[in-house]
């Protein structure tokens, strides 16, 4: 029977270790915290209030990933589905939207019309793209049959957009999400809120090119629309580690691994950092590439060629997570009483939103921040004490390398920051807060072991993106070293809760291992 | 033929004009290198009068007194380089071959019409063949470097490569000129390619000086034209192109006058074509708006200065060659993003690149012996300021930060000034009919080259009226002193008309 082990237990690896148990694999997952999920998993960080890890949406769920595993069978739970963008505005104008309605005092007829059809062909583009994600990316050159066919049935869905969308895809494709914007709406609010969606998680500012490819990736989700799962029983994470476990995977939490093991040119298993080594066939690393081949196996096992371009793989986080422990729910002048449930931002225009990413290049984070707000416990009461409320909110831009150093006083500083910000929205949030987490995209890579605080393990760009992600030679899972796969978010189709990279990595195995 | 221009003079923005009594201006483009070779020989520019020769390397001064200087001598240029960082030194090397590579990919595709790739006619499919052969016929590592090349920035470009900042600022540059997007831009490392891809007498990558200015290309191109028969107007504004049941007729001048033509061309940018100079009913509404969108946005000025002397540049040895080269005054990346981040906000950048050249030193025909003229390239300058449209203080203050810029090296050259000419966004839009001021006619990002310049749909010099057409560098393959898109363009006419093809084709000899 062969024998493989997947490092790391976030979703893709988890994914990737209940498929192939399925067929047969005997798998074992080695998680170096003490619980699985990764950035799905719930944390406390304040005594009697927790919140979800990173990943406080799901919308990128694959509907394959999630028949394959049986997720809801395996108790995935939403304390919300079909939630609605809020756009949060000082004068009260706030503007909500999802993928079917637009909804504002202020917004123009002509912004009505356009978001219809902007979400269409948006939709039509994020479907091919949402295709390509799951499977595995085409190789040019000297590809086998099946990478031909993935080229051509890359170019079969492109052509069957029909002439117009097609002429527009190839555009808008490698365009700015600022630019594209400015083509189809008025309305600033939106706008703004918009481009957010683009650049969340990147560094790259809406003029930045490449946002288009990065808004559309956002919006490749196959399973239902924009919902947040249950964090208070952890049920998302707990979802895919119920699945592994159905098909006879093992999990070790608390089992960090150190390095991977090479014997004559093929990976013979993992030494742990307490010593214990384990034999396997296979090694799977759920991990960033960089983290993977510099840090677990060694450059000396790869050509130089190889070393380089993952060294150049590029990884910059610029999103920090606020936590917030609250008395009593805050309360937003003029905001609707269900809209406080929905995600909601602060991005109030696409210049505020490039200004706030400005300072990041420099290594400053930005002196107006931009951020994706939920407050979890409108659905999911049970995550922090009775009538006591989280605040939860991904803010952008924090730069990894921050010029002063992500130390105590600093983070403090920031903290302050936002909170004053958050007030002008929320007036008297601030007298609410009884604990607050700033977690720095530094806090983030040691906690998730991901480098750079980049959640999606890499920047997604175009340069980074398909057959060059990570980089070529790598971009099919399999790693230029025998045995060994990629699995995570870092290979291809990027990140986001998707699941697609672990379903590829385990699929390309099957194909590869043959016997498996 | 009857070319028609507005100006009292022929050349756009490829001229050589006396503003300063024994002074000649190159007051718009100032170098040259993208002019098409097979043009070049085919219209045999030499016989007259075009003499394009290379200068001599450039150099990047820095704050801190020294300077990093670029040779085309090899040996030297690898001194130079390893004096700031032995590892870009070796580095260099390795940047030359990956970047002349990237050359000579897309210097095949210059003189040929893109092809559309939504399009099943079998010259689209076989356009389209070609380039998948010639892309297929690459190595597969460097496909995936053509890839990543065309949408990555310069700045991640250059990391790949060199470790000194000093070495990233000084060949950054060639990533942004006339271009609205920052060194850490995606995009601009295509714009650098853009930069790259010509050549002096074959040298791919090397720039030039045209003997007696910028408007001896055009004196050489209108020579060639009056000895095929053509005829040209100047004085002869173009108000409005005439439309007659779907089909372009003629043109209306300025002065009522009207001319028909079964053939109408236009060497304006898209925008002045189709909203300016055409009737809005003569024209889909789907297309108005497309060309509507056509970024175009204008991101630098121009300073031409006489000089009374040589100036002297402190940190340079004494006679040294690079004051024949091309200087530059921004010694990071950091300091060249915030100039962008000053256009983003409407202002010109407070700490502006300067692409500045001497051409006198090595041309003596452009100023009275002794003299010098100076022509500045400055970046970052948006069309319009963040109060408001552009006004004649505005344009002095902005000649004042280009003039204190090169100052702070030079503590001779304020003196030396004697006249001086300050070209913002308006005055290029104005005078020279850019619009915008953008220089390259539409920017260069990948949403706007090959098979989406101007528009997706019409990148086959064809309007969408009848009989009117494009040639100007808001067509494929983009602006420079390249002569290209006006090449397409004559042989998609040439074919329109069922002529045979006079049109050089690709040399294909890189």
């Amino acid at each position: 029977m062969t024998k493989a082990l997947v490092i790391g237990g976030g979703h893709n690896g988890l994914t990737a270790a209940a498929l192939l148990a399925k067929r047969g694999v005997d798998v074992t997952v080695l998680e170096a915290n003490p619980a699985v999920g990764g950035m799905a998993a719930t944390l406390e960080f304040a005594p009697g209030f927790r919140a979800p890890g990173l990943a406080q949406f799901v919308y990128q769920l694959q509907s394959d990933v999630v028949k394959a595993l049986e997720l809801e069978k395996h108790g995935l739970e939403f304390a919300a589905t079909g939630l609605s963008t809020v756009a949060l505005s000082e004068a009260r104008d706030h503007v909500s939207y999802d993928d079917g309605t637009l909804i504002g005092h202020s917004i123009s007829v002509k912004d009505h019309t356009a978001f219809v059809e902007f979400n269409r062909q948006m939709q039509a583009f994020a479907d091919v793209l949402a295709a390509l994600g799951n499977r595995r990316p085409p190789k040019l050159g000297y590809g086998d049959r099946s990478d031909k066919l993935g080229l051509a049935r890359l170019a079969f869905d492109v052509r069957r957009l029909g002439r117009d969308d097609m002429r527009q895809l190839l555009r808008v494709g490698a365009s700015n999400v600022y630019d594209v914007l400015n083509e189809w709406f008025d309305h600033d609010g939106l706008k703004g809120a918009l481009a957010l969606d683009a650049v969340l998680g990147t560094h790259a500012g809406p003029r930045s090119g490449n946002t288009m490819l990065t808004y559309l990736h956002r919006r490749s989700g196959t399973f239902g629309s924009l919902a947040q799962p249950r964090f208070s029983n952890d049920s998302l994470s707990e979802a895919f580690a119920n699945a592994a476990r159905s098909h006879g995977v093992s999990i070790r939490a608390s089992s960090r691994v150190a390095n991977i093991n090479v014997v004559q040119g093929r990976v013979s298993g993992v030494t742990l950092s307490h010593g214990e080594t384990i034999d396997a066939d296979l090694v799977i690393s759920n991990l960033d590439p960089h983290t993977t081949v510099m840090g677990l196996v060694g450059a000396r096992h790869f050509d130089t060629g190889f070393v380089r371009r993952i060294h150049h793989v590029r990884m910059r986080g610029n999103a920090a997570r606020l936590n917030l422990a609250l008395s009593a729910k805050p309360s937003v002048p003029g905001l609707q009483l269900g809209d406080y449930a929905q995600r909601l931002v602060i991005a109030p225009d696409t210049d505020r939103v490039e200004r706030a990413f400005n300072p990041s290049k420099y290594g400053q984070w930005s002196e107006e921040a931009v951020m994706e707000i939920s407050l979890p416990t409108l659905g999911d009461p049970a995550l922090a004490p009775d009538g006591k409320h989280v605040l939860s909110a991904t803010v952008q831009y924090a730069p990894y390398q921050l010029k002063a150093g992500w130390n105590d006083d600093n983070k403090s500083r920031f903290t302050q920051q936002l909170i004053a910000q958050l007030d002008r929205y929320m007036p008297g949030i601030s007298s609410l807060v009884e604990a607050s987490e700033l977690l720095s995209p530094l806090d983030i890579e040691q906690r998730y072991g991901v480098r750079g605080g980049q959640w999606h393990h890499g920047e997604l760009t175009l340069d980074q993106f398909l057959f060059v992600r990570p980089t070529y030679g790598a971009a099919q899972y399999a790693l230029p070293l025998d045995g060994l796969y990629l699995c995570g978010a870092g290979a291809h189709p990027g990140g986001g809760i998707s699941g697609a990279a672990g379903r590829n990595c385990a699929l390309e195995i099957i194909r590869q291992e043959g016997g498996v | 033929m009857l070319v028609l221009e507005k100006n009292p003079y022929i050349g756009g923005a490829t001229v050589s004009r006396e503003l300063h009594t024994d002074w000649k201006y190159s007051n718009c483009s100032y170098v040259c290198s993208l002019l098409r070779p097979e043009i070049y020989r085919s219209l045999n520019l030499a016989k007259h009068g075009l003499q394009v020769t290379p200068y001599g390397g450039g150099v990047t001064y820095m704050e801190n007194g020294d300077y990093l200087a670029a040779y085309r001598d090899k040996e030297l240029s690898y001194r130079e380089y390893a004096r700031h960082s032995k590892h870009d030194a070796d580095a260099y090397l390795r940047f030359k071959t990956e970047t002349a590579r990237q050359c000579r990919f897309i210097r095949d595709f210059m003189l040929a019409t893109p092809p559309d790739p939504t399009s099943f006619r079998p010259r689209d499919l076989k356009e389209l063949m070609n380039i998948g052969k010639t892309f297929m016929g690459l190595d597969e590592e460097v496909m995936y470097d053509t890839f990543r090349f065309w949408s990555m920035s310069v700045a991640e470009y250059l990391d790949e490569f060199f470790e000194s900042d000093i070495v990233k600022a000084n060949l950054a540059g060639s990533g942004i000129i006339g271009t609205a997007l920052g060194p850490y831009s995606p995009g601009t490392a295509y714009v650098m390619l853009h930069h790259y891809m010509g050549d002096v007498d074959g040298n791919v990558g090397t720039w030039g000086l045209a003997r007696g200015g910028m408007g001896a290309v055009s004196k050489a191109l209108h020579g060639a034209f009056l000895e095929r028969g053509g005829t040209v107007r100047v004085d002869a504004g173009v108000e409005q192109i005439l439309v007659k049941d779907g089909k372009a007729i003629g043109v209306a001048l300025h002065s009522g006058e009207e001319l028909y033509s079964p053939v109408i061309v236009s060497g304006l940018d898209v925008k002045r074509t189709f909203l300016n100079c055409m009737d809005s009913s003569d024209l889909s509404p789907d297309f108005v708006d497309s060309v509507s969108n056509f970024r175009i946005r204008g991101s630098s000025g121009k300073v031409n200065i006489a000089l009374d002397g040589l100036p002297t540049f402190t940190a340079l040895p004494k006679g040294s060659p690079l004051y024949g080269g091309d200087m530059h005054f921004v010694d990071s990346l950091e300091r060249l993003e915030r100039g962008y981040d000053d256009w983003k906000e409407g202002r010109w950048s407070q700490d502006p690149y300067l692409d500045m050249l001497m051409p006198t030193t090595c041309d003596p025909t452009m100023a009275p012996p002794g003299k010098h003229y100076m022509s500045v390239f400055v970046q970052y300058c948006p069309p319009k300021l963040a109060k408001g449209e552009w006004t004649d203080e505005d344009r002095e203050a902005f000649g004042q930060t280009v003039i204190d810029q090169i100052g702070r090296f030079s503590p001779d050259f304020k003196d030396l000034i004697l006249h001086m000419e300050v070209r913002t966004p308006r005055e290029l839009e104005n005078e020279v009919g850019l619009t915008s001021g953008n220089i390259f006619h539409g920017e260069l990002t990948l949403d706007q080259l090959l098979f989406n310049r101007p528009l997706p749909g019409y990148a086959q010099y064809r309007g969408p009226v009848k009989g009117l057409y494009m040639c100007g560098s808001s067509t494929h393959p983009g602006g420079g002193v390249m002569a290209a898109p006006g090449a397409n363009a004559a042989r998609e006419i040439l074919s329109d008309l069922k002529r045979p093809n006079t049109v050089p084709e690709n040399f294909g000899d890189d």
